[in-house]
This record gives C-alpha cells, structure tokens and sequence, in this order.
C-alpha cells in the first residue's frame, strides 16, 4: 500500500510535467500540423536557459524565469520562422525530419556549451518529504503537480478568453475562415510556437529540479508521443488525461518489473492506435479524392 | 536510343521499360564497375572499413526508401528491424550452428515477416500516426533486446564467430577485402532488385498508394497487399543489412539498433532522395562519409581551432542536424536531384535550360 502511494504520486509528478510537455507539443501541432520531435530538447533547451540565468548569470529567481521565457520564445519564433515556414505544404516526412534535425542541433548545442557531465541546480521547488498513509512522499514532486496543474489552468483559460487564444482556435479550427476575419495566420504560428516552448521550459524547470539537469531530459520527449495518441493530437484536455495515464501506468509497470516504465506507454500506445486511432478527444479527419 | 535535350524518344514499350536508355548511361555505367573494381586497392583497411559500412548501410538504406520514398509509409522502426536481423543471423549461426547463408536468409524472412506485423497498424493510420507506431515497434524491439537475457546469454551482447568461406576463416589480412567483395555484390544484387520492383505492376501500386490511396483503391490497387507486401520486401532488406552488420563486425549489442539509429537512415534516404534507388545508395555514403570526414578535418586544424577536436562529437551531431534541415530547406528531393540537374546542365550547356 505504501509503495502503491509512493508510485501514484511520483506517476502524478512525472504524469503533471508529461502534460506540460505534451501541452507544448499539441499547441503547435493544432496551430501548424507539425508534429515536433525535438520536444524533448525544448525541455532540455528551457532547463538549461533557466539553469545560465539562474546559476551562471547569478539573476535572482523571478528575472532567471523571465530570462528562461525570453530565450524559449525567442528560441520558438526563430524555429518557426527559419526551418518550418519554408516547408508549409510539404509532405509530413519533410517536415518530421526537420524537427528531428532540430533536435540534433539543440542537443549538440547544449553539449558544446554546457558539456555532457549532470550540472547541480540549486532546488528551485521545496526539499524534504512529507508522510502520506504511512508513505514518505518527496515535497517536490507533490509541488511540481501543483505548479503543473496551475500552469495548465492558465494555459486553458488563455485558450478560453484570451482574444489570441481564441484566434488560435479559430486558425487551428480552419486557416482560411481564420484568415478571412483579419486573423494573422503567420502571427499565430509563431505564438504557437512560443507557447509550446515556454510550456516546454516550465517543464523542464520542474523536471530538472525533481531528478537532475542533464542531456538524459531529452529522453522524455519520446514519452510525449503515447501521451498525445492516447489524449488526442488536436486535444489540450487530452494532453492532462493522456499525461496523467501514462506517467501513473509507466511508475505502476516500473514497480511491477524494475525497467518496465521504458516500455508501458509504447504498449498503451499501440492498443490506442489499434483500437482509437485518434485517441479519446481527436477529431477523425474523413479523406475523398 | 537518341538522347536530346529534350528528352529520350522511345519507340517501344520495351526501350521504355530498360533500366538504363541511353549509350552515355553505359558509359557511366561502365566506369562506375571499373571504379569499385579498383577502389578497394587504392585505400587502407580503415578506409575501407568505412565503405563497406556505407555497403551494408545502403541496403538498409534502399529498403527503408521502399517503404517511405516510394509507399509513402513513414518507418521510424528501422533500427528494430535491423536488430531482428541482426540477432536472428546472430544466433542462427552462432548457437544452433546453421551454415551463415542460410542463416542470414533465414534473418530476411523473419524481418520481413515481423515487417508486416509493424505493417497491420498501416491499414488503419497514415502519415504522422503511423510514424508514430513504428517509433513504438521501435521501442517495444529494443526492449525486448535488452530485457530478453536469453537472447545474449546474460552479458548484455553476442559474439559471433568469424565467417568462413568454403570452410576456411577469412585471414585478418584479407578481411576488409574479403568483406567489400560479398558486400558489393549483395549490395548490388539490392540496388538492382529494387529497381527492377519499380518496373513491375507491383511497385508501381506502391507508387499508386504513395501518390493517393484512395484513388489508387478506386483504380484496382489493392491498398492492403500494396502496403503489406512493401513493409514484407522493406523489412526484408533491413533485416539482410541487420544480418550483414552482425557477421562483419563479429558482436551485435543493442546499443546498435537504437531510436537514433532510425533517424540515421531516414536522414540518408532524405538527403539521398526520396523514392530513388540511387539516391539512398548517395545518402548512405554521404551520412556514414560525414562522421570519419569531419574528424579528419577536426584533427587537421587541430592547432588552429582545438575547440573543433575536443568537442567532435558534439560537432558531429549538430552536422548531422544542419545536413538535414539545409536538404529539405534547399533540395528537398536530395542528392539524386542534384545529380540530374547537373547532368541536365552539362547536357544543354551552352545554355541555360
């Protein structure tokens, strides 16, 4: 019973910063139809922006995570500008490789600048435990849901009522219509992309703190592709549902068999693929001649 | 037949069907034999262990372009299928003692056949999705690999023995030579298989399903065989490229058929040309050239700039990642096009079209 606590919460922690990059993820795919393989490096590329401003250029804690935001958008803008808008109408496999050629660079970017060795962070989210029905749960990880949890109600309020959220809809809804009532389409993928990648750091950041900041943050963003097939490509509640499922079936399988967790969400996601193609919230697309 | 600026005339169905259609192509053609016939003389062992890396990478890399360049069915699975063929031959021939031909034979239709069961999900999902569960069947094999203690005796790799032509060992002299002779010739019975599945009714359907499913359904395909028996003839490449690579380089880890692994060779039918037979014979070279080039150079200026040295495998990686963009931002149908386009300009030169 303890252990099956201890697994729940460190499955909700893992499950809270999986939605946050999955959030990243669908925002840009709903905008652009582009499905973004270097998710994972725009986690790591937000840790370690985050980690210069807060350890190397000694920012005080507020203006480091500012410093992390600028650097994620400006990082997301540019992507957006120079690699993907050039390919808009290619075929998906151009535009998968891309991103996969992305996240080569970013990756061996942090590498030449950071090295491969794990850097120590000061922790940003509180330290210690605390005792849950006779489990020890670590503070940091029960955090890291609460700020994740936030994070994403800002994200979906945004979407809601924000009057660029809403353009956002209505451009991933259909681009001509979008066009048609003055929405700027050009604009909204560059947000799109900013979005994802602060979405990005603020996982990162939490990710980070709770295990270590190394090149192995990138790994997590193979795990975001289960999360988004189960909750949906086009769904951002998906992505909270599909986050929350995988991280808690993965901690469940790993304390099942030790190794286990690598391989649980693939599993999930091909009984998904088999038996909902487009997840529980995707919309099926019908194809004529 | 006469080659014009213009273009080739044909006057039969059977001039147009002919693999190679004009006399400066069999001149081509020509040097090209002499080439390889000679290339394996003129370099040293390290050298030529690269070629015969960027041999068994071509096949890999021809039938990942069956699938994708001319099905239009993204894999990301090909580092699965490569270990399948891998650790079958492996353990074929190492443990249960079967001659290696037979073995390796034996790695083909096993990867072909674990092929079409990647391949079911593709009568469902298309594009992005299917990417997806191939990335799956990717992660899935590998653990398997790993976890599967049987599979490598408990020590987490395999040996295997080296090859014996007509019972005897090949000698350590001779081995890099003996390797480009079986290499080339598998390879070239690849490339040439692989064209002449394009002349057929059957790749032409893979074309039809790459082109337009529903209209290639509406049209007489059969959309399910297409797809089908594309990952059966993909994989089944793969799996001898698998196959091979555990024979030549005599251990086989998983290490090797890893998710990167995946992305290496949709990088090289990317940069080679998708849907072109030579174009993924080009990426393979290109793709397994740039690594061994880049830390010549490094080593070359290793005065001038020692950062380049110190940090070449970073440098390597970041290459890799700015190769790919800068091919499908600038020649998005790869080298293969390049290469036409130089000869068209040779060919109509003075002028510019």
């Amino acid at each position: 019973m303890t252990q099956f606590i201890q697994l729940t919460v460190y499955g909700l922690a893992n499950g809270a910063i999986l939605a946050l990059a999955a959030l990243g993820f669908v925002l840009v795919y709903k905008a652009t139809r582009v499905i973004n393989f270097a998710q994972g490096e725009f986690l790591l590329a937000g840790a370690y922006a985050f980690y210069s401003g807060w350890v190397l250029l000694g920012l005080p804690l507020i203006a480091a995570l500012l410093f992390g935001v600028a650097v994620a958008v400006g990082l997301g803008v540019a992507i957006e500008r120079f690699s993907l808008r050039p390919l808009i109408g290619e075929d998906p496999i151009a535009v998968i490789m891309v991103t996969v050629g992305l996240s080569a660079v970013l990756k061996a970017t942090v590498q030449l600048f950071y090295g491969t060795t794990p850097l120590t962070m000061p922790k940003v989210l509180p330290a210690g435990s605390i005792s849950l029905a006779g489990a020890h749960v670590p503070l940091d990880r029960v955090v890291a849901v609460a700020v994740a949890a936030l994070v994403l109600s800002a994200f979906s309020a945004f979407f809601r009522w924000s009057r660029h959220g809403v353009a956002m809809r209505a451009v991933a809804d259909d681009q001509q219509a979008a066009l048609m009532q003055g929405i700027s389409v050009t604009r909204i993928f560059a947000l799109a992309w900013a979005l994802g990648a602060v979405s990005a750091l603020i996982g990162g950041i939490l990710l980070a703190d709770i295990s270590e900041l190394s090149q192995n943050l990138a790994g997590f963003g193979l795990i975001v592709f289960p999360v988004v097939i189960l909750g949906g490509l086009e769904s951002i509640p998906g992505t909270i549902v599909g986050g929350i499922v995988i991280g808690l079936v993965s901690q469940y399988a790993e304390g099942f068999s030790p190794g286990a967790s690598q391989v649980a969400p693939y599993l999930l996601l091909v009984l998904i693929l088999l038996l909902k193609p487009h997840g529980l919230f995707g919309q099926p697309r019908i194809a004529r001649v | 037949m006469p080659s014009t600026a213009t273009g080739i005339y044909h006057t039969s169905y059977g001039s147009e069907l002919r693999l190679r259609h004009t006399h400066a192509e069999k001149i081509r053609l020509g040097i090209l034999v002499v080439a390889l016939a000679v290339l394996p003389f003129t370099l040293d062992n390290y050298w030529l262990s690269i070629v015969n890396s960027i041999g068994i990478a071509a096949i890999g890399a021809v039938g990942l372009n069956i699938l994708v360049g001319f099905t239009g069915q993204i894999s990301m699975g090909q580092g699965g299928f490569l270990a399948v063929g891998a650790f079958t031959s492996a353990l074929l021939s190492s443990r249960a003692g079967l001659p290696v031909p037979l073995s390796i034979a034996a790695a083909v239709m096993l990867t072909a056949s674990v092929g079409v069961v990647v391949g079911l999900p593709a009568l469902r999902l298309r594009g992005l999705y299917l990417a997806i569960a191939t990335l799956a069947s990717q992660q899935i094999i590998e653990f398997v690999i790993r976890r599967w203690r049987w599979l490598t005796g408990g020590q987490g790799f395999l040996d295997v023995p080296r090859l014996r032509l007509v019972g005897l060992e090949i000698p350590r002299a001779h081995f890099e030579l003996t390797w480009y002779a079986i290499i080339l010739a598998l390879a070239t019975l690849a490339v040439l298989g692989a064209r002449n599945v394009f002349r057929t009714a059957l790749g032409r359907s893979f074309m039809a399903v790459r082109d337009h499913e529903i209209a290639a359904a509406t049209m007489g395909v059969h959309v399910t065989r297409a797809k089908l028996t594309a990952f059966a003839l993909s994989s089944g490449y793969v799996g001898l490229a698998g196959a091979l690579t555990a024979h030549y380089t005599e251990t086989v880890t998983w290490e090797r058929f890893t998710i990167d692994i995946s992305v290496q060779y949709l990088a090289m039918i990317i940069v080679g040309g998708l849907g072109s037979v030579a174009g993924s014979v080009y990426g393979a070279a290109f793709l397994m050239l740039l690594p061994p080039v880049l830390a010549e150079l490094a080593t070359a200026v290793r005065d001038k700039a020692p950062f380049l040295s110190e940090q070449l495998p970073a440098v390597q990686q970041a290459a890799f990642g700015l190769v790919i963009i800068l091919f499908l931002l600038f020649e998005p149908r790869g080298l293969d096009r390049s290469w036409r386009r130089a000869r068209e300009y040779f060919a109509c030169w003075p002028f510019r079209y």
